[in-house]
């Protein structure tokens, strides 16, 4: 049986977990969760992710909601079918891999996230307007963790080391709407970022996920 | 060689791997990298966390900052002394569990605890003055967050499910200063919350690595 994900194209979370799938070649089917009719506040979603967000996922009798535990799960279950992107069989390995990923969420989305708040969700789903010293600020945050992966990637292929991961990959979703944006000479300015991220678009599953979201 | 830990014994995160050695019963080496003097921002400090921020921690040739990925590398590492943190010999769906809950503390309950008991105890401390209104407006995210950890530890005796894990583990630090201010109402007036609180800071390893937090 297939599993399922509950979520939204535009939602960066459900793309981070289709991604994921694509990468080890998983059959699932995408149950969409309608934002504008307030169904991710409705009891059936609440019950499948009690925060009211997305995505939530289902595997049998298994119920999982946080797209990145959801994506160590597919990773695990897959695995056979797929790359290493956990390489939980080398402690030191995975240890980068989970460093660069609480990078990710504690460092990197907290400044890309605003940016993209600003100039994709505000203008496309609300028609407001962004707000610019919000974007500059945030740009300034994002420039500043971006130097620390220039130099990081000029020491290594990828975040973890010389080896693609979950890491890298958890990156994608919103760095897919940024460089679509005036924030790509972030990316642009910085060559060993700007090949890394190349690499990581070049990727099939890159482009099969990310075909029909919203781009600013 | 053994384990160094640099960071702070007042700064929660550095608690955090603190208390996760402790757990583990793993000897380290604290080195204190004091904040107040700028120590992090400083070259020998950046080459092992190039973000400036405390903790990191050495283990021979391994160098590991974010102290969330730290703990799991603990975890990990010493799965065999102490109770098992990741449930490591547990089914995919247990083991998925734990990492759900580890991103609910990572991703939910984290930000409005973190700013909140900033306002109101960490900012005092650095000679700054409360804005209550910062502290009402992240009380009040943290009480949304602190309804659904109600419901599920009715459910669950931890927030994994029956056994201690890191996932408790890592909300303790937070949670241990959330209780020195007056938002320790939160936790008291939900009964299966205080309860779980209750006993997850009566362990002996939390014992042990409270009694080295000058607070």
């Amino acid at each position: 049986m297939a599993v399922k994900v509950y979520g939204a194209a535009m939602s960066t979370a459900t793309v981070r977990v289709l991604l994921c799938l694509e990468e080890m070649g998983a059959e699932y089917e995408l149950v969409p969760i309608d934002f504008s009719t307030g169904e991710h506040k409705s009891p059936p979603h609440v019950a499948r992710n009690p925060f009211g967000q997305v995505p939530a996922f289902e595997d049998g009798d298994l119920m999982l909601f946080e797209s990145r535990a959801i994506s160590r799960y597919v990773l695990r279950k897959y695995k056979a079918s797929g790359p290493d992107l956990l390489r939980e069989g080398s402690l030191e390995e995975s240890a980068m891999v989970d460093v660069w990923l609480e990078v990710e969420a504690q460092q990197y989305d907290k400044a890309i996230s605003a940016i993209y708040i600003e100039t994709v969700i505000k203008p496309v789903f609300f028609g407001g307007v962004p707000d610019e010293k919000v974007v500059a600020e945030s740009a300034e945050k994002l420039g500043k963790v971006l130097d620390v992966y220039e130099a990081r990637l000029s020491k290594s292929k990828y975040l973890a080391g010389d080896f693609l991961s979950f890491a890298d990959l958890s990156h994608i979703p919103y760095t897919h709407h940024i460089v679509a944006g005036p924030q790509a000479s972030l990316f642009e300015s910085r060559p060993h970022v700007k090949a890394w991220w190349e690499s990581l678009a070049s990727r099939p599953a890159y482009k099969k996920v990310t075909t029909g979201t919203p781009t600013s | 060689m053994g384990v160094k830990v640099y960071g702070m014994p007042m700064s929660t995160n550095t608690v955090r791997v603190l208390a996760a050695l402790n757990e583990k019963g793993v000897e380290f080496e604290l080195v204190i990298v004091d904040l107040r003097t700028g120590a992090h921002k400083k070259p020998d400090f950046l080459a092992l966390n190039p973000f400036g921020q405390i903790p990191a921690l050495e283990d021979g040739d391994v160098v590991l900052f974010e102290s969330r990925a730290i703990n799991r590398y603990i975890a990990t590492k010493y799965a065999e002394a102490g109770p098992d943190l990741l449930l490591s010999s547990g089914t995919p769906a247990e083991r998925a569990v734990v990492d759900l809950w580890l991103e609910v503390e990572s991703q939910q309950f984290g930000p409005p605890i973190a700013a909140l008991v900033y306002e109101a105890l960490i900012k005092p401390m650095l000679g700054g003055a409360t804005d209550v209104t910062v502290v009402e407006a992240q009380a009040t995210k943290l009480e949304k967050v602190l309804d659904v950890y109600e419901a599920r530890l009715a459910q669950s005796k931890y927030l994994a499910g029956a056994e201690f894990t890191l996932v408790d583990l890592n909300h303790i630090p937070y949670t241990n200063y959330l209780m020195k201010t007056p938002k320790a109402s939160l936790v008291t007036s939900r009964p299966h919350l205080l309860a779980w609180w209750q006993d997850i800071s009566s362990r002996p390893a939390w014992q042990k690595t409270a009694a080295a937090i000058p607070f």
